[in-house]
């Protein structure tokens, strides 16, 4: 489904603050898979995102989504097959417009965008619909402005907005990470939902150690622009957040006073 | 008086075609375009030289419309594709604008006093029909000026709209969304000059002559239109802001018109004094909001500091007690 290969890609590169973001990458996702990946800040989590979605392109290597080759194919090209929730809950929605416009956007990413009417009688009772899924009551407020929406409220809409066309990949970058712990619970719950009843191949990054675990078949730890560690659903299946601390010291073989802040 | 505040409500009504432009790249888009003051002349200057070689009026205008849209994807182009900063690519365009419009007429000012306009051939069709001939030439372009805000309103909610209008809301989030922003960002920058341009071909028809400078500081008056606009009647609804930018364009020429008539000012001083509206309102929303926020804060303070002294009086009243 996903398919990464050899991906390297270097910042600032001839300059002081040149930086190895990812270094040699490979990675594939079979069709169905839930990743989840963790990894100290500046270990190229971020940037493994950017590459998928095209927002950046990678030196060398090569990206492959669904047998088609898209490494050179720009962001909004690639966009049809690659659903996106961002860590800002401000990013994945346009806070001037209504839900139901929000949606209608997010609605027209497979097809043409044409002259027509974005909302019509019909995709508004689907939109219904699928807010009701959220039971945030989303669904009563399709005229509100999505600035006037709670963080969590806007986070759970930029995931609808993301999964409800099925793309072929969902990328989740830390998308829980700005919310309270109870905002963040919800929409942890809601992340479970979506990606199980669609069975969406789904990549999703985060801090939080705990998460990772409980959520998806797969686990991945990146450092230093690579992926050190693969976990399948066996092995991750008997994990815990102490022994994925000891086994991430056991690989850097460094004591990680520092990182284990961080990813805890 | 009553002549000269009518004839500011005509002019008013054609400029705010002109507003709805300036709202489109303003506001919708979030991109502050400079090419509004070469466009609006492009618009008078083809529209006028094609009068004076005998097109038809109406042909002429919608030849003016289609210049101003051609101006309008040019500044896009050279913003997105070119990377060059918005207000920069607007400015290079305005300028550029100024020699061709020069080409366009020819001379620096076309007069088409003994020229059949489409205001002419308006008020003489009506002249047929109704006693106040003068009135025309309001209605009609009344209906013109509403035709252009409900084409607007329905762009604006069609399928490429919604994408124009996240495209200056959140365009990293469009971006994730399968749009591209550069060619929406070319599209609405041309719809909004072809507005500018028709509104430029129409106040020559109008005023009964093109020039060169008519365009100087048109992005100001249109800016004022649409905050004074949305000021005075509120930015709900899509439907309901384009009606109150037009409301702010007729405003401000009443304003003008009104401002002209004091003594010591003349019509020289016009740019100053739009200049000073706009100032005044950008400042006076913030300053009101300032005054209601501080005003809210003293009288919650006030509150806290009551409820503070009514409990430390119950407690003394207590100590006393026991």
């Amino acid at each position: 489904m996903l398919h990464l290969e050899h991906i390297h890609k270097v910042f600032n590169e001839g300059t002081p603050d040149e930086k190895i973001a990812l270094n040699q990458a490979n990675l594939t996702l079979h069709k169905g898979d839930f990743v989840t990946i963790i990894g100290s800040n500046g270990a190229g989590k971020s940037t493994l995102m950017n590459i998928i979605s095209g927002v950046h392109s990678p030196d060398m290597g090569k990206v492959v989504i669904d047998n088609r080759e898209v490494t050179v194919l720009p962001e909004y090209r690639r966009a049809r097959y690659i659903g996106r929730v961002f860590q800002d809950p401000m990013a994945g929605t346009a806070p001037s417009m209504t839900i139901e416009e929000n949606l209608s956007i997010a609605y027209c990413r497979s097809k043409r965008r044409t002259f027509k009417k974005g909302v019509t009688k019909r995709r508004r009772d689907f939109f219904q619909e699928a807010l009701q899924t959220l039971h945030l009551g989303l669904e009563n407020r399709l005229n509100a402005k999505v600035g006037l929406l709670s963080g969590g409220e806007r986070q759970a809409l930029s995931l609808l907005m993301a999964t409800f066309t099925e793309p072929a990949i969902l990328l989740l970058d830390e998308h829980t990470a700005a919310l309270d712990p109870a905002r963040a619970a919800l929409i942890t719950n809601l992340t479970k939902e979506i990606v199980a009843t669609k069975e969406l191949t789904t990549l999703m990054v985060t801090h939080n150690m705990q998460q990772a675990l409980d959520l998806g078949n797969k686990l991945l730890m990146m450092d230093k622009g690579g992926i050190i560690r693969e976990y399948d659903e066996q092995e991750k299946r008997n994990l815990t957040v102490d022994k994925l601390l000891d086994e991430f010291q056991k690989i850097k073989g460094e004591q990680l006073v520092n990182d284990r802040a961080l990813l805890s | 008086m009553a002549l000269a505040l009518f004839s500011a409500f005509e002019s008013g009504v054609i400029y705010a075609i002109m507003a709805l432009g300036v709202y489109l790249s303003f506001r919708v888009l979030d991109f502050p375009d400079l090419t509004v003051d070469g466009s609006f002349v492009t618009g008078a200057a083809v529209a006028a030289v094609m009068i004076l070689q005998g097109y038809n009026p109406f042909l002429a205008s919608t030849v003016a419309l289609l210049a101003g849209f051609v101006a309008g994807c040019l500044t896009g182009i050279l913003h997105t594709k070119g990377g060059i900063n918005p207000l920069l690519s607007g400015i290079l365009m305005m300028i550029a604008l100024y020699s061709i419009n020069l080409r366009i007429m020819g001379k620096s000012n076309i007069p088409l006093l003994n020229q059949q306009t489409a205001l002419d051939q308006v008020e003489a069709v009506w002249s047929n029909v109704a006693v106040l001939s003068s009135w025309g030439v309001v209605i009609f372009m009344l209906l013109v000026t509403l035709s252009f805000k409900l084409l607007l309103d329905w762009f604006l909610k069609t399928e490429v709209g919604l994408a124009v209008r996240a495209t200056g809301n959140n365009p990293k989030m469009i971006r994730s969304f399968a749009a591209h922003t550069d060619w929406l960002i070319i599209l609405g920058l041309g719809v909004s000059n072809a507005f500018v341009a028709f509104s430029g071909a129409f106040i020559a028809q109008l005023s009964s002559f093109a020039d060169v400078g008519m365009g100087i500081g048109m992005i100001i008056i249109g800016l004022a239109s649409v905050i004074i606009g949305e000021a005075l009647f509120g930015s709900k609804t899509i439907g309901r802001t384009t009606l109150a930018v037009i409301g702010g364009a007729i405003v401000y020429r009443i304003v003008v018109s009104i401002a002209l008539r004091i003594e010591f000012l003349d019509a020289g001083d016009m740019k100053l004094i739009t200049a000073i509206i706009v100032i005044i309102a950008l400042i006076v929303p913030k300053v009101m909001d300032d005054h209601k926020v501080r005003k809210m804060k003293k009288k919650r303070n006030a509150q806290r500091l009551a409820n503070l002294q009514s409990l430390s009086e119950e407690k003394e009243e207590h100590h006393a007690s026991s």
